[in-house]
Parts: structure tokens; C-alpha cells; sequence
């Protein structure tokens, strides 16, 4: 009898285990980055691209492409601080709508904030770190 | 013990009355000033009441033909305010009307109408344009723009804040008001069409006010 609740009480904690290991693979400083960047997402983004990064219609592009946020990570930190226009192409519809920077997030904010998109709307595992985010603005084509 | 019983039965009943009565005539607030009418009829004296309605406009829509209350003849619809390239909060407003046109696409009890008030930028075909992109195909969601003292002045009569403001992201302040308006041009409800919780209510009472005009 007493093995019988031992065993239940095995399996329930592997199984709360597995459930809640989803995010382990993620460091502690990266879940921060990503919390922190959560907070700024909602303020600066969020009306547009919406809530789970899905976008809305043909205006706003998703944030879900995971092979725009890759191929493209050197100029996301250019295209939060100082917005983008012209035609883009992502998850294969066409977008072509003026967005607009938000110039006062510092590179630390930048970082947190990409850090929450490529990690919850893409399948990054790791942290956009500040030094990496001062040198891609130092590459800003101001042009776009 | 019987005695209670049938007693508590009594109590049951008549409360299910009650409350079925109560919930199958659930109608919506009328909103606004209101003024009492005397008149008579029949030699007696009736007090009428006279409701907040919104007057007749004529605006361009994004088709560039003239849109006037007839469009609205005998149907609920939904006003807003927004601009197409405000970067506040109209995104989640017109994603969250979005949901309801979806919803009553293809039922001609009900209309949507958005107000442009950037009379300078958004002319008929970027609010065509702006449609598109947005995902509304039929007639049943109109987009509209007009002369700055047209649009400020009907806002006024939705009851909603619009504001040329220099200071403020975009150049325009505005409420996100989601405002129904009956048949009869009153107003019958206002949810901030920001907040997810008055969003859902919202949702429900078009159900209430389709259910009273049905």
C-alpha cells in the first residue's frame, strides 16, 4: 500500500516536471531579459503587432517568422530604434506600411525587447546582449 | 413539513418567473440628455420623451461616394474615431471591431462606421487602401473621412473626446470609444474599445440590441 502512493507520488512530480521543464532550456538571464522586454513590448509594440506578435490584416506584419527574425537579426535593433518603411515580405504576404521608431529605448531596452520577440514569437534560446545591440546601431542604414 | 414545502415551491416558482421575465426583456441603456414633451392627444395630456440622437451627416467613404444616415436606415451600428496611420491606440480598437464585423459579416441588421480624423492625410483611397489591408471586402464596414468641423462636430454627438493635438503621438487625440447607436439614432452603449473586458461586453450587448430589433 504505502509503495502503491509512492510510485503515484513519483509520477506526479515527472510529470509536473515535464510540464513545467518546457522553458528550462532558456537561462535565467535570458527569461529576464525576456520579462523586462515583456513590460516595453506592451507599450511599444503591442497596439500593432498585437499580443501573441500576430500582426493584424496586411498592415501589420507578424512577428512570427522565424526565418525574417534570423536572417534579418542584425537590423532589428535598427528597425525598433528607428521604425522602417518601403516593401517587406514575411511568412510569404507582402507588407508595405510606414512604422515608426521609437528612438528613446536605449540598447539595453532594445535588447530586452527583442530578447521577448525572437524568444516568444520565434524559437531563439538566447539573449540579445547590449554590447551586440551598440553595435548594430552603429550599422543603421538611416536611409530606410 | 409539507406545509414548508409547498412553500418553498411557491418561493421557487414565482422566482423563476421573475427572473425569466427580467432576462428576456434585458435591453440596453438609451444614453444622453433627455427632455420631456408635452403634448395632447385626444384632449388629454401625454408627456413624450425626447432623446440625444445623432443628426444627419454626409460624408465620403472610401469609395468616394457620398455616405448619409440612410445607409444606416433601420440598422444598429457601431461609430468609432481612429486615423490610418495612428500609432496609438486605434491598432487594437480596430482589431477589436474587427472582431465583431467578422462576426455579423453578411447580417444586414448591422453596419460599422469609422470616422476618419485626419482630414488631411486620409483621403477616400487610403482609407480604401487601409480597408483592404485590414481585411473588409463588403460595403457593411464604412470608412469615412470629412472637413475638420464636420468630423469634430458629429464626434461631438457620439460623444467622443477628438482633439488636432501637436503634443500627442501621431498628431491626433482621441477616445477609443466603440459607440452603438439603434434605429432610431440613439445611443445605447460606449465601450473603450482598448479594453479587452469591455470588448467581450460589448460583443454581448450587440447580441441584447440585435435581439430587441430583431
Amino acid at each position: 500500500m504505502i509503495r502503491r502512493y509512492f510510485f503515484a507520488c513519483i509520477s506526479l512530480v515527472s510529470i509536473l516536471y515535464f510540464l513545467f521543464s518546457c522553458n528550462t532550456d532558456l537561462s535565467v538571464e535570458t527569461m529576464q531579459y525576456a520579462t523586462n522586454g515583456q513590460k516595453l513590448y506592451v507599450t511599444h509594440c503591442q497596439n500593432c503587432h498585437g499580443a501573441k506578435g500576430e500582426g493584424l490584416g496586411k498592415l501589420y506584419p507578424p512577428l512570427t517568422d522565424v526565418h525574417f527574425l534570423q536572417e534579418n537579426r542584425s537590423q532589428l535593433a535598427c528597425i525598433v530604434k528607428n521604425g522602417m518603411s518601403g516593401e517587406i515580405k514575411v511568412n510569404n504576404t507582402l507588407y508595405n506600411q510606414q512604422m515608426p521608431g521609437v528612438p528613446q529605448l536605449s540598447a539595453v531596452d532594445i535588447a530586452y525587447v527583442l530578447t521577448y520577440v525572437t524568444t516568444y514569437f520565434g524559437d531563439s534560446k538566447t539573449h540579445f546582449k547590449k554590447e551586440e545591440i551598440e553595435e548594430f546601431l552603429k550599422n543603421c542604414n538611416t536611409q530606410r | 413539513m409539507k406545509k414548508y414545502f409547498g412553500g418553498a415551491l411557491a418561493a421557487l416558482i414565482s422566482s423563476v418567473i421573475l427572473y425569466s421575465c427580467s432576462s428576456s426583456e434585458k435591453k440596453l441603456p438609451i444614453y444622453g440628455e433627455r427632455n420631456p414633451i408635452e403634448r395632447e392627444v385626444d384632449g388629454k395630456k401625454v408627456i413624450d420623451t425626447v432623446y440625444h440622437t445623432i443628426p444627419n451627416f454626409s460624408f465620403l467613404n472610401q469609395d468616394s461616394t457620398a455616405l448619409t444616415q440612410d445607409f444606416f436606415n433601420g440598422k444598429i451600428y457601431v461609430a468609432n474615431f481612429f486615423f490610418t496611420h495612428c500609432p496609438s491606440i486605434c491598432p487594437t480598437m480596430q482589431r477589436n471591431l474587427l472582431k465583431a464585423y467578422e462576426k455579423y459579416k453578411g447580417n444586414d441588421k448591422i453596419a460599422f462606421l469609422s470616422h476618419s480624423i485626419d482630414f488631411k492625410y486620409d483621403q477616400p483611397s487610403v482609407l480604401k487602401d487601409y480597408a483592404n489591408k485590414l481585411g473588409v471586402d463588403n460595403d457593411q464596414w464604412q470608412f469615412v473621412t470629412g472637413s475638420k468641423a464636420d468630423i469634430y462636430g458629429i464626434a461631438e454627438k457620439y460623444m467622443v473626446y477628438t482633439k488636432e493635438d501637436a503634443n500627442v503621438p501621431g498628431g491626433y487625440d482621441h477616445q477609443g470609444y466603440l459607440v452603438i447607436i439603434d434605429p432610431e439614432k440613439r445611443i445605447r452603449g460606449a465601450y473603450d474599445g482598448t479594453n479587452e473586458e469591455q470588448v467581450n461586453q460589448f460583443l454581448k450587448d450587440l447580441d441584447v440590441i440585435l435581439a430587441e430589433y430583431k
